[in-house]
């Protein structure tokens, strides 16, 4: 038995068993072919395994007692292997680096790749990595790490390199002004929350004084003396703190849709204003010590909001950040990376395997495989050679080739489908949420009650009739109402985010939980949106053989027969690779070399002469179901048929199920070959609407609009640049793991886990938060009830007003905090 | 009880010092990043001592 079937099957016996399978870095097993049994540490990959040397070299190795035993396993390194030259440019220097004292320059990189404490440890030691690095520090709550550095000891691109070198690749924070406006707004907030408050406690105390003052009995100077400082402390509380309602207010009013900050900036200013008047008349009743309760408790609520969906929209950001903007550019025999934006028409680029092009041009030299489905949704690679056009947004697969530069930026396929994006996303209507619907109802109801309690009171008790209309708005005015939604809200973004689910807003967990038609992409989508092995008819015998023979090429074929068959440690003799298919000779151990075809139907045909009629049929039978076949040939004798396919993904068909008794109907929509579809929806097995292929972006955007024209709640769910129009016009657009950075950018919502599953948690998740902000706004709804009671009949004082409120809002908090939302376990 | 009148103005006084002093932090960024400084003090007190073979010394002057 040859050593390369006796590693391709599982072995009984075990030779010489390693004491620990898994990686010294990472901790993940390694497989069989790494296995070194004589070293005491062994690792998964390389990447691992020249991480775990620098550290050693550096003096870290403190990085692995840092790290809890659970942070162990987060995966291996990734590393980008990028030279990162265009941050050596001039320009870049120029604006993105400030300047230090000593001649120093500090710079700020988004970083991939931290999840625990350790990571952070071991990002502040760069240091000890790269001498030219003084100082590294690293923002948690922004992914940003800080880097101040000596420019004259190395340059930005080694610093880089550095930290690419450790498994953190960094990207340039490309937006420093959006960042900082971004702040802004955040400081401003807290600063609000905070003297909010201050006066809120400061109130309370005078409010104490004052309520047991009217039981036990209070010289008059001491109330005017404690209205009047209750009233000095309320006015910066409601015109600072509560500015934000009264702004919310007035857009509410202009623009003619329902908000929430109408009701409440109707209540604190009736309320502010008749203890105002109350104050300088000497009598009355005064409800400073409510108005500064309610302002900070609605505070709370938008900043817990605003901190939870800035989580998610930082994710995006990071993500966005990820799409190269560099080529490589060829100045006669130089090569240089410049930045994408830089290049101009004429310009010969160089993109290698591995890498995404950035520009639409013309081969001018060499030919590849090109991954075009994330632009397209094609799942089969298309093979291009000179004189070929190749566009921004798709991969090279197999080798590196050189592109004439035709258009850039804005001008290039994907950035007018961009523009397409951007213009549908301008387009679509805002969301009305439902506390906002909910409120536009409620502010009537008020003003109706106002206006009866005015009339009423006027004709029994004209002195009090102001006093009992004020006491009507304030114990009306809906803090419980109008913390119900961003409470439960919050919660439900930072459980959805456990679950591998991120919301750009809340308002889209208020749209999924109604159900709709889901329109699905193909390819990346409902499948794995890689080739696999699906079938092979001949001897297993060959599989070690054809292995050996693809071993070495980035073909996607090749790749897939990687992926299928497992590693050996056959060489071949000789190798030569076409285009179509590759020919090489290969000796297995105690056997004669045999000379080996592996390629396409036309490839092995040309080689061979003539095909026998088997072959033909099943290649072709093979064809017709939307998958692609490949033959193997021996010594000039056709010995095996293997056959690829996209496959679905494993959780694909459970998932729709679980949507399905959601209430959700699903529709196909895709890019690829119609009868590949047909294939894909048989093998589902879940009734859909429709499934068309072969749809460009454009007829995906026309097939949205068409449904939503027809009054239809339509929700995409997509990977590709191809599906980010479609989203754009959705009423959500749903954005699967490991889709193009594009697609990214036009979601509502993304999935940070592969496969259809966190689909279904993020609407079966919605659902269930839905329910929970109904509860809150009914529960707030019957306080307001017994206060509307109380005030027209004229019974409410300040301090029952005072007590009323916060009970509301506590039970309200309680019910948004302890409710199960998105959860990992389906029980809908 | 008259000693309110000069209570409660210093109290509020005092109050206007906590809240700008808030204020300051505030807008001097102490509120920016509430995770990183927490495990950051960990890490230090750890790691100076555990490598006294470190060639270049801790240049992280906080």
């Amino acid at each position: 038995v040859s050593a390369a079937v006796e590693i391709g099957t599982p072995a009984p016996v075990r030779v010489c068993p390693p004491p620990e399978p898994n990686c010294a870095h990472c901790g993940l097993p390694v497989p069989a072919a790494r296995l070194e049994p004589k070293r005491e540490t062994q690792f998964c990959c390389d990447g691992c395994e020249s991480v775990f040397a620098i550290l050693h070299g550096a003096g870290l190795t403190e990085y692995y007692t840092q790290r809890g035993p659970s942070d162990a396993r987060n995966g291996t390194p990734q590393r980008s292997k990028r030279k990162f030259e265009e941050l050596d440019e001039p320009a870049f220097r120029q604006s993105r680096c400030q300047p230090q004292v000593g001649g120093a320059l500090s710079c700020e990189f988004f970083v991939e790749g931290v999840h625990c404490s350790a990571c952070v440890w071991l990002l502040e030691r760069l240091p000890r990595v790269t001498p030219a690095v003084f100082e590294a520090r690293y923002d948690l709550t922004r992914s940003v790490l800080q880097i101040v550095w000596d420019p004259t000891l190395a340059p930005l691109s080694e610093v880089a390199r550095a930290l690419d070198s450790l498994g953190y690749t960094p990207h340039p924070t490309y937006s420093t002004t959006l960042a900082a406006e971004q702040r802004k707004g955040d400081r401003a907030l807290l600063l609000r929350l905070g003297i909010a408050g201050a006066a809120a406690g400061n109130v309370m105390l005078m409010a104490l004084a004052l309520y047991s003052g009217e039981y036990a009995g209070m010289a008059a100077e001491y109330a005017t003396f404690f209205r009047w400082g209750s009233l000095a402390i309320a006015t910066p509380a409601v015109f600072w703190g509560g500015n934000l309602f009264f702004r919310g207010g007035l857009a509410s009013l202009r623009t003619r849709t329902p908000h929430m900050d109408l009701p409440v900036s109707l209540g604190l200013l009736a309320g502010y204003l008749g203890s105002a008047v109350n104050t300088l008349r000497g009598q009355g009743e005064v409800y400073f010590d409510s108005l500064c309760t309610l302002i900070f408790l609605l505070l709370v609520g938008r900043y817990l909001q605003r901190t939870h969906q800035r989580r998610s929209a930082k994710a995006s950001e990071l993500l966005n950040a990820l799409a190269p903007t560099t080529a490589r550019l060829i100045e006669g025999e130089a090569l240089r990376e410049v930045p994408a934006s830089a290049l101009r028409v004429g310009d010969i680029v160089e993109v290698r395997e591995g890498e995404r092009v950035t520009v639409d041009g013309v081969i001018c030299n060499g030919g590849s495989a090109l991954d075009t489905s994330l632009l397209t949704g094609e799942s089969f690679p298309e093979e291009v050679s000179v004189g070929d056009r190749v566009h921004a947004g798709t991969s090279n697969l197999s080798a590196p080739i050189r592109v004439r530069v035709e258009s850039v930026g804005s001008d290039t396929r994907l950035g007018r489908l961009m523009h397409s994006v951007e213009t549908t996303q301008r387009e679509r209507a805002p969301i009305v949420r439902f506390a906002d619907r909910v409120a536009g109802y409620f502010v009537q109801v008020i003003v109706a009650l106002a206006a009866f309690t005015l009339l009423v009171w006027s004709r029994l008790d004209a002195s009090h009739a102001i006093d009992h209309t004020v006491a009507l708005l304030v114990v009306t005015c809906p803090c419980a109402l109008g913390m119900a939604t961003p409470l439960a809200v919050s919660a439900a973004l930072r459980a959805a985010a456990r679950c591998g689910v991120l919301f750009k807003g809340g308002e889209f967990i208020e749209e999924l939980a109604r159900p709709g038609i889901i329109v699905f992409d193909k390819t990346g989508t409902l499948t794995e949106g890689r080739l696999a092995l699906v079938s092979w008819s001949g001897d297993e015998a060959l599989k070690p053989l054809v292995r050996a023979v693809e071993a070495t090429s980035g073909h996607p074929i090749a790749r897939a027969f990687q992926r299928s068959i497992a590693g050996n440690d056959l060489r071949c003799e000789a190798r030569e690779e076409h285009p179509g298919g590759v020919r090489a000779r290969i000796a297995e151990p105690g056997r004669d070399a045999r000379d080996v075809l592996v390629g396409s139907i036309s490839f092995v045909r040309a080689i061979l002469g003539s095909l026998p009629i088997w072959a033909i049929n099943l290649a072709q039978a093979h064809a017709a179901a939307g998958r692609t076949p490949v033959l193997v040939a021996i010594d000039g004798e056709v010995s095996a048929i293997a056959a690829f396919a996209d496959t679905i993904r494993a959780d694909a068909a459970s998932s729709l199920k679980r949507l399905a008794e959601l209430g959700f109907q699903f529709e196909v929509l895709s890019g690829d070959d119609q009868r590949v579809v047909d294939a894909v929806v048989a093998e589902l097995g879940v009734p859909l609407l429709n499934a068309t292929g072969g749809a460009s972006p454009e007829a995906k955007l026309a097939t949205i609009s068409a449904l939503r024209a027809q009054g239809q709640r339509v929700f995409m769910v997509g990977d590709g640049v191809n599906d980010a129009a479609a989203m754009a016009a959705a009423n959500v657009g749903v954005a699967v793991h490991g889709g193009a950075e594009a697609c990214l950018s036009a979601a509502d919502v993304f999935t940070t886990r592969p496969g259809l599953e966190t689909v279904a948690l993020a609407a079966e998740g919605s659902k269930r938060t839905m329910r929970v902000i109904r509860i809150g706004i009914g529960l707030s709804l019957a306080y307001n009830a017994l206060g509307i009671a109380l005030a027209v009949t004229g019974r409410l004082d300040p301090l029952w007003a005072a007590v009323l409120m916060p009970l509301s809002s506590i039970s309200v908090v309680t019910a948004a905090l302890r409710a199960r939302t998105f959860t990992q376990s389906s029980t809908p | 009880m008259s000693i309110i009148f000069l209570i409660l103005p210093v109290t509020l006084f005092l109050s206007a010092g906590a809240v700008a002093a808030f204020a300051w932090a505030t807008r001097s960024g102490q509120f920016d990043d509430l995770e990183t400084p927490g495990i950051r003090l960990l890490h230090d007190e750890s790691s100076g001592k555990a490598r006294p073979t470190d060639q270049k010394g801790e240049r992280e002057a906080g």
